[in-house]
Order: C-alpha cells, then structure tokens, then sequence
C-alpha cells in the first residue's frame, strides 16, 4: 500500500462512520415533497397519497389504478398515488402509525367503524364545509340512509361511504333440487334455515358429512359482523349492538343469548354446520367446492361465485327472525388532518369524482361492493347489471333492513372483546350467558373513559 | 472499556530510565492514541445503532410503563404503577403468562432433544449425511411466514392434508387450532420443526470439537453405547448445552410469527403469548403504556432465565 497502516485504518474507520451514517440519514428520508413539476414546468402539480385496502378477491388494484389516472386525466393538475395498505385491518395499523409516525397518507379507505378511533385521536377532519362548498345537501341525500348513519359523529360528517356491503346468503340451487326443497325461494326464517340445513347435509359411505348444511364465520372479525345481522333479526325493537354514539354496548341482552345459543346449536344440537371456528376465508371456496349448501357471505364476493360457481347459485337475505336485518360494512373515504387546505381541497375533488353515481355502479359492478348511492341504481349500466345477474339485486332490497356494524370508540379493541368470549361459547369454554356477560362487563370496563 | 485492554501501556523500565520521554516514546503515545481513536471510529457506527434501537427503546419502555397512553390521547399521563397492578389482576394477563411458560416448556426441551439427537445421528462420515444435513437445516432458512402459512393448509379441517391422510385410514378428521386444549400443542409441532435443524448445527460443532481418542479409549475399556453418551458425549458437550438452551429459551419467547400467522392468539387466546400480547396491545389497541409495561415484564423475565442459566450451569461445565 502507498500509506502508512495507522493512516489507512483511520482512512477505513471515517468511510465506515460516513457509510453508516449516511444509511440512517437514507432510512430516514422517506417523505416524498407532495409535489411535483408537470411536464411544462408552469404549475405545481399536487400528489396526493392514498392509503386503500382490499379484502375481497378480484382486480381491486387495477381497479383503484385506472380510478386514479381516470381522475388525473380530468384534473391534470393532481395526482393521486394510490398505496396498497393490505386488508382493513393491516390498514387501520399502517394508518395509526403512519399519523404517530408525522408521515400521514393525505386521504385513506378505512372501515366505516374506524371512524370513533379516528375522531378520538383526532387524525381526520370533518367535512362539512368541503360538503357546503361543493357538493351540499343534494349529494349527501342521494346517499341512503344505512350507510350514511356511518359517517357521524356529534352531529358532524367525517367520511364518505364508498365501497360499502352488507352480509347476504348464498345457496346452491342444485343442491336444493337435490335435498327435495324449491330452488328458488331461500330460507326465510331461523327456523327455515335449520330445516333447509337439516336436509341439505350430505354423509358418504362412511358416515363422513360431505356437504354441510349451512356456514357462518366467525373468527375474529368476521364474527361480531355477522352476529349484528343477528342481533339484528332478534332484538326486541331493533336494537344494535351498541348505542349510536358508540360509548355504550348492549352484549347480554336476552335476546343476544338467545341469538348466540342459536349458533351454537346450528353446530351441537342440529349439526348443521362443522364444529370449531368455522373461517371466513375458507367459506367461498368450500361453497364453490359444494361443501356448504348455504353460506352468509358479503355481497362483496358476489364476482368471484359468479365468475367461479360451476352450478346455480341463488342469493337471499339473512333469514330473519323477529324480523329481517343485516350488517353493513365495508370503507368510507377519510381526509387526514394536518395537510393544508389546498390539499385537502384537491382530495376532496377526487372523493366526489369516484363518488359519482355512475362511478359508483360501475364499482359495484365491477367488485360485488354495494353502490351507496340512490341515483346509481337508477343508471343504464346499473339496470343492465340486474338484468344479467339479477342476484345482485338482493343486497340493495335488504339495504332497508341494514344497519352498521359494531361501531364504538377504541372499536379494535371492543371487537377483540366481542369476539374472544363468542369463539369461547362457540368452543364451549363457556356458556352463551356467561360469554356474553363477561364481553359485556369487559367492554363497558373499556368505554368508561369515554363516558 | 475492554478496547483499551488491547493495547499495552509502556514498559515500566522505560519510563524509570529517563524521566523525559524521548522521542520515541511521544511517538509510541501518539501512536496509542491514534489506535484507540481508530477504535473508538470503527466501534462507533454499532454503538449508534445499538444505542438507537436497543437502549433507548429499553429506556423509554420503563419511561412509558408508569404512563397511561392509549388511543386518541395527544400526552401521556403519569400513573405510578398502575399499570403493573391492572396487569396483575387481570386474568388474560394470567392466562397469556401460562401460554407462554407452557409453549416455552414444549418447544425449548423437545427441540433440544430432537437437534440432540439429529446431530448425533448424522455426525459421522457417509455419502447421504450431506443430504440429509441440508435437509434438517433448510426449514429453518425458510421465512416463518412461508412455514406458517403450509402448516395452516396442513392443519386445514377437512381439505387439509393432516385431515386427508387421518380421513385415508378411516379415523375422523381433527380441529387442532380451533381447539383451546390442542392449539399450543400444535403450533409447537410447526415450531420444532423449524427449530430443531438451528439447534442440530450447534450441537454438530460441539460434537467434532470432542477428540476421537477419548472415544476409542473408552471402546477400548469396553464400555457400552449408552455409557459412552452420558459419562462422555454429554457432559463434553455440556458449554455447548447451555449455549443453545439460552438460544432456544429466548428463541420461543421471540418468535411469534406463526402465532400471528395461524392462529391470531385464538380461540379465545389460548394461543396468545407474551409478545404476541405487546404486539396487539402495541399496535391493535395503541396502549402504548400497557405494551410498555409488558415489555418491561418480558425483559425482566429473560434477566432471570439467562442469569440462571449462567449460574446454576457454570459448575458442570468441563472445558478441554
């Protein structure tokens, strides 16, 4: 070497302290300027970052894709850079620690539920005076009412509901032909469902059940959905799971018992359902396999058992008991607080782009998501849809009887509560009462420094 | 700092010759210097990084352990040990201490044994021992995601291969992660199958670090099989024991991945353990202070486990 060895090792050590410190520095510096020069160099183009999830099958990203460069062609002055953030629970996360960590995305899809959380760790703005620039009360109207009652708060708007569903049934209508029963009338009623059940399960030779009955998920989150259909269909007026504003839990009412025992005999006592936790992931293919004879379902899957089902397929609302309901779900668009108001302004530009009745169609079209919107069911391509897949239409009838799901403030936390104590009593570590007590008290223990 | 132990400090001899320091001897200083600045540069970028994603974090969670901080609040406020008393007397907390102590005590034993026992059975010269070395080892490259997710479709009720190959010889199909009595049982099956070949390549090391003619000298004296492994082999590889229990305890504590994966801590959370446990209460609910608090209880308890382990261990260590 043409140095000295002391000179070349203090040489060494300087490079790797420049190296190593110019690695944190690169770790560090992931805020993109939220700006950008267009091509003639004469306005700023605005870019804004949009976090979504997908939790359905099918094309979701090329779809949000085309939305986004759809919209920049019309407004060449903003860009809307679409993020892929996982299902809506990886989303909720990536969302929390993305605003902890001061790298907000400027506008996100989250679940409508979120929207207690997001008010109470004051992540997002409200959007009255985005809706009274442009847009107003004519706009907020068309959109019905089962999904609009998601977006309030003390009295205020924080979301726009965009690709919302709600649970419906799903049958195999050879498998009726099969069992003896009419293809085309579905189970009305809980009783129904347990004689349909009853005759649709399916033994081999050995005795081994082949085709169950019917399938209902409940895993955690998936489980506290369907049990607010449920809920639902049993109160004694109606009744939710919780209070509107979302600081008070109704878990052990009578009725709730009385839903959840129900469950549980659909698995112990009529053995129309497989024991253990039964998946929500498992239930489209396993129904698509004939496995299942009636499967709740989101309306969300609609595309993928169309496209996939080798038989006919029919769709109903969730059987009822006192009286029909169902569930909603699904994501609301959200503006992150902290961006300035020309950002804001250019977000809300894009929410009421891809919240246009025929925008709104075409989605649900294209993805099985129920369109919020009044005026898109009175679209060509919405009326030309049923007339092709007339089982879509189910969804938007039972829209009257849909109320939201379990909405509370420090929802993540409330859900897992829920969920636990019912996996227990589906399990049978505990009995119906005795979990839904014990989720009652644990809950309420949660929401006191909310009261 | 044991840095400067490297190097030594001028003879005493010559410092007692000549009060002034030649020449030669300011040299020798500045060049010490220049060397333990040399040191201190290279030894610097481990220490920012150890010092920003171990200390500090350390550090902050004892802060945030005696702060109340959930979602929505902008401060964290100040509550003493509160949180350590509502943990305590909080029957999940219980339940998810009794998870851990138990996955811990089916994965850290049964790996060690099986790696044990891997090793010695392939610690000798054949033309397949090759094969089947890499064969043990390659689970434990694999992303535990990836093993997760097979073990998911292994377990699978009904369409799952378990069920496919239990259904082929006419017994009933099973439900082990829906179960609460089956579920940790059958994650620590996924969990040594990984784990085992980690361990095996220690114990391997250990085992050709032991001279072959302290064997032929017992076959020699006639002593059995049985007798050759427990009053040699064993206590031989003894450093390497305690060695890879360390690993393997501190290892069933880390990894949770296949708990997140599989099962998500149900049913019930009777397949939630100690850091799955921070990770839902850090990132699910945002209760930065219970997380902290349980991080802090987690730190104190692998304390306690390797200290025993280095004392209690220490005097049946025999060293070549």
């Amino acid at each position: 070497m043409f140095m000295k060895r002391s000179t070349r090792n203090m040489l060494a050590a300087l490079i790797v302290m420049i190296a190593s410190a110019g690695m944190i520095w690169a770790g560090g510096d992931q805020e993109n300027s939220g700006t950008a020069k267009s091509s003639n160099g004469e306005d700023d183009v605005i870019v804004l970052q949009m976090f979504y999830p997908v939790q359905v099958g099918g094309p979701l990203t090329k779809l949000i894709e085309k939305l986004a460069s759809d919209f920049h062609s019309v407004n060449p002055t903003i860009v809307v850079e679409p993020i892929y953030t996982g299902n809506y629970d990886d989303t909720v996360v990536k969302i929390q620690t993305a605003i902890q960590g001061n790298t907000p995305p400027d506008l996100f899809l989250s679940l409508a539920t979120q929207r207690f959380s997001l008010v109470s760790s004051d992540s997002i703005i409200p959007l009255d005076d985005l809706i009274a620039m442009d847009g107003g009360d004519e706009y907020i109207n068309d959109f019905l009412p089962g999904f609009m009652e998601d977006s309030f708060v003390d009295g205020k708007i924080w979301s726009i509901p965009f690709q919302r569903s709600t649970q419906i049934i799903y049958y195999n209508k050879d498998a009726f032909k099969e069992a003896g029963l009419d293809p085309e009338t579905p189970p009305k009623n809980w009783d129904e469902l347990v004689a349909y059940s009853q005759k649709l399960v399916k033994k081999d030779a050995a005795g081994n059940v082949i085709r169950w009955g019917v399938g209902l998920a409940q895993q955690s989150g998936s489980a506290q959905w369907q049990f607010g259909g449920f809920c639902l269909e049993n109160s004694k007026n109606g009744e939710n799971l919780m209070s509107d504003d979302g600081k008070k839990v109704f878990f052990n009412t009578p009725e709730n018992i009385e839903a959840l025992q129900f469950q549980i005999d659909l698995q112990q006592k009529y053995e129309v359902m497989p024991k253990g936790i039964v998946q929500w992931t498992d239930l489209p293919g396993a129904f698509i396999e004939g496995k299942y004879g009636i499967i709740y379902h989101t309306t969300g899957n609609l595309a993928n058992i169309s496209k996939n089902a080798t038989f006919d397929f029919g769709t109903g609302f969730m059987p009822g008991n006192k009286r029909y309901g169902a569930p909603t779900g699904g994501g609301n668009f959200y503006i992150t607080k902290g961006i300035s108001r020309e950002r804001q302004e250019a977000a809300w530009k894009f929410i009421r782009f891809a919240t246009s009745p025929e925008r709104l169609a075409q989605w649900n079209i294209d993805t099985g998501y129920v369109a919020p919107r009044a005026s898109s069911f009175e679209t060509s391509i919405m009326k030309n849809y049923y007339g092709e897949l007339p089982q879509a239409e189910v969804a938007k009838e039972q829209l009257k009887y849909a109320k939201p799901e379990l909405t509370t403030y420090d929802s993540a936390r409330i859900w897992r509560i829920f969920n636990d104590n019912y996996q227990a009593a589906i399990i049978g570590d505990l009995t119906a009462k005795e979990a839904l007590d014990k989720a009652q008290a644990e809950a309420s223990q949660v929401l006191k420094r909310f009261q | 700092m044991a840095v400067f132990s490297v190097y030594s400090f001028p003879k005493k001899d010559q410092l007692v010759k000549n009060r002034a320091l030649t020449s030669q001897q300011t040299k020798k200083r500045k060049q010490s210097w220049k060397r333990d600045g040399i040191a201190c540069l290279l030894l610097a970028p481990s220490l920012i990084f150890l010092t920003m994603f171990t200390l500090i974090p350390i550090v902050k969670s004892f802060y945030l352990s005696l702060m109340d901080l959930q979602l929505g609040m902008k401060k964290p406020v100040f509550i003493g040990l509160d949180n350590y008393t509502y943990l305590f007397s909080d029957p999940l907390f219980w339940k998810v201490m009794g998870n851990t102590v138990l996955f811990s005590l089916l994965t850290v034993i049964p790996s060690m044994v099986l790696g044990l026992a891997l090793a010695l059975l392939l610690n000798m010269r054949h033309k397949l021992t090759g094969l089947f070395r890499v064969s043990f080892f390659s689970p434990v490259v694999m992303p535990m995601i990836a093993v997760a997710s097979i073990w998911m479709f292994i377990y699978m009720p009904d369409a799952g291969l378990l069920d496919q190959l239990l259904k082929s010889f006419g017994l009933p199909g099973q439900i082990f992660l829906q179960r609460s009595d089956t579920v940790l049982p059958a994650l620590s099956v996924v969990y040594n199958w990984k784990e085992a070949g980690f361990l095996m390549i220690f114990f391997l090391s250990g085992l050709q670090n032991i001279s072959t003619e302290m064997y032929e000298a017992a076959r020699i004296d006639g002593a059995r099989k049985f007798t050759i492994f427990w009053k040699l082999t064993f206590p031989l590889l003894m450093p390497t024991t305690i060695f890879v229990s360390t690993i393997a305890l501190t290892d069933s504590f880390k990894l949770v991945d296949h708990i997140a994966m599989m099962t998500e801590g149900m049913p019930n959370n009777s397949s939630t353990t100690l850091l799955y446990f921070i990770y839902q209460n850090g990132f699910t609910y945002f209760n930065q202070g219970i997380a902290s608090t349980l991080t802090v209880i987690l730190l104190i308890i692998m304390l306690i486990a390797a200290s025993l382990q280095f004392f209690t261990a220490d005097s049946r260590i025999h060293y070549n």
